[in-house]
């Protein structure tokens, strides 16, 4: 096992220097360029420009600009942002943990109610629990994350007036575990409800077809009782399928979170990205893509080790 | 048979009423509506839905209803046009990789698993920043080309069960050409979950046009589209809720009917499967 997942974080370095190559040529690619930010600047002179492009090594070609970001990047220098002046790390640093403090509730949050969701209107097929759940879970696959957050914010927030627009905590005031949970409860929401209707049918379809196999008949035959033949042998051959939905949902989750964030004011890595977006702030820009796409192959590699532990017939080598 | 068993699924039928309902009268939008999407009336902002304004009015007294029949044209026409590209796009690379096997095949999935560890949206947004608001043939063609991998490898998957079969040796083995193969023989039987990836496709696009409008840098005013219509939401849902609710609304509506139907194919065209 120990040498399949080093096997398969090797294998990850090259798509991760496909990505950032991609990544590079798209942001040189936009017109303008790094130095766009000055140009409609009255004092900052066309010498000023080529002296600036000189300084910042832009006259270089592209690979030997790309090659240097790399070998900066791979050292710890990310470079600064052209707008706030700050080193990309520290930026991301300081907003990473807000993104993985917002994605890992939903993460726990969607696990803990698809799994039983999933398996219980799998076991109760065609009940009036399973057409409501399967109904609803319908309904929520189809809706944008960002109007279900606007419409939660109607209700809860400006309506019932239950809990906050927005933002990760009350401004100003000292640290209080009721109020950051009181502003975690939308924003959750918002994304966790979109995810929980292809989780919660993915293993409602999978559990289905395996509660029809042979196996399970001889499980129920030889007197065990139902909850352990669902939990230890249903349960763990119908998640497979479960497990890859889940991990290929992460950049989902991420482009859940940038909306999310977006609409709730909520200081993580969408919000750096957007605003470095519309600002041309490439060092920013490259930095989040990087450690973006970086979790998204960790948490697929994740799913792979998974499988070798829910169903022991894979092999790796 | 496909069909017989698509008009049993009652949802999908119900899901294929409502979307042609949706398209009919966006269509049919100057019939059905007396207002014009795009004059401004200051005399009658932020009204509430009344029978005059059956949807109220926006913030710069346009009727809201109307500017949602318009708005279909635009999103639907958004939604279809993806998925052309992205099917398109997906048969021809996951049919190569699929046919030609080998080094190729191995070069092309590496290529799809990059696409997919790229955060979507991010690209969007970093393309909606370069064009600065794009116009609806090129919203096409970057969701397009952001869209096709599931496809590719489904119809990988389908080419390479299907490559050494009796009927494709057989074909082979009296001189078929490989394109004459792959259209007339392989192509055909693949269709099923083509089908359903491209329904699929439709709804996934139609949500990815209304996030891109919604943050700006989609479809551009005053053209309405679903999206672009809840811009402003987020600032106008104290004064005017009706105006962040009723285009989301026309987006889960059709979202949800193009779902159904996607469900209903899927069933249709593999029988085996239990919902």
């Amino acid at each position: 096992m120990g040498r399949y997942v080093a096997s398969r974080l090797l294998q990850a370095v090259p798509l991760l220097l496909g990505i950032s190559v991609v990544s590079f040529a798209i942001l040189r690619a936009v017109p303008g360029g790094p130095l766009a930010a000055y140009e409609g600047n009255p004092y900052v002179t066309d010498a000023d420009l080529a002296r600036l492009e000189q300084a910042f090594g832009l006259d270089q070609p592209l690979h030997v600009q790309y090659l240097s970001w790399l070998s900066r990047f791979v050292t710890g220098d990310w470079g600064y942002s052209l707008v706030s002046h700050q080193p990309v790390l520290a930026l991301i640093g300081e907003r990473l943990p807000n993104t993985v403090y917002l994605m890992g509730t939903v993460f726990v949050v969607t696990v803990m109610l698809s799994l039983p969701i999933g398996v219980l209107t799998a076991m109760r097929q065609y009940s009036v629990f399973d057409h409501a759940m399967t109904g609803a879970t319908f309904a929520f696959l189809s809706t944008p994350t960002f109007w279900l957050g606007l419409l939660l914010i109607i209700v809860f927030g400006l309506q019932l007036r239950l809990l906050p627009l927005g933002g990760i905590a009350t401004p100003g005031a000292p640290f209080d575990l009721g109020d950051r949970l009181r502003h975690l409860v939308l924003p959750v929401m918002t994304i966790a409800l979109v995810q929980l209707g292809s989780h919660v049918r993915y293993l409602r379809a999978s559990m289905l077809e395996t509660l029809g196999q042979d196996y399970l008949r001889t499980a129920r035959a030889k007197g065990l009782a139902d909850r352990v033949v669902v939990a230890r042998h249903a349960l763990k051959n119908a998640a497979l399928p479960y497990v890859t939905v889940v991990a290929l949902d992460v950049p989902e989750l991420f482009v859940g979170a940038l909306v999310t964030e977006q609409i709730f004011g909520w200081p993580g890595m969408g919000r750096l990205f957007w605003d470095a977006a519309t600002r041309s702030d490439y060092p920013v820009l490259m930095g989040v893509l990087a450690v973006s796409s970086a979790l998204i192959v960790l948490a697929n590699l994740a799913a792979d080790v998974f499988y070798g532990y829910l169903d022991p017939r894979i092999r790796y080598s | 048979m496909a069909m017989e068993r698509f008009l049993a699924h009652r949802l999908a039928v119900a899901g294929l009423l409502v979307l042609s309902v949706l398209t009919a009268l966006a269509l049919l939008a100057p019939l059905v509506s007396p207002y014009d999407a795009e004059k401004t009336d200051l005399l009658s902002i932020y009204e509430s839905p009344s029978a005059v304004h059956p949807m109220g009015t926006d913030s710069l007294g346009r009727d809201l209803g109307t500017r949602i029949l318009y708005g279909g044209r635009v999103s639907l026409t958004i939604g279809l046009l993806t998925a052309a590209v992205a099917i398109s796009l997906g048969t021809f690379v996951g049919g190569l990789a699929g046919f030609r096997g080998r080094w190729l095949d191995g070069v092309l999935m590496r290529f799809v698993d990059m696409m997919y560890a790229f955060p979507r949206l991010f690209l969007l947004i970093l393309f909606g920043v370069v064009f600065k608001g794009m116009t609806v043939g090129l919203i096409v063609l970057v969701l397009g080309a952001l869209s096709w991998m599931t496809t590719s490898r489904v119809v990988r998957a389908t080419f390479l069960s299907l490559k050494h079969r009796d009927f494709v040796e057989a074909a082979r083995a009296i001189g078929a050409r490989d394109r004459d193969i792959i259209v007339r023989h392989m192509l055909p039987n693949s269709i099923g979950p083509v089908v359903v990836a491209a329904t699929l496709g439709v709804a996934s696009a139609i949500i990815s046009e209304s996030t891109l409008s919604f943050l700006g840098l989609g479809v551009q005013p005053p053209t309405p589209t679903w999206g672009n219509m809840l811009k402003d939401a987020t600032s106008e849902m104290g004064q005017a809720p009706w105006t962040a609710i009723f285009p989301g609304l026309a987006i889960f509506l059709a979202v949800v009917s193009v779902n159904f139907i996607g469900d209903g194919l899927r069933d249709a065209f593999d029988p085996r499967r239990t919902r």
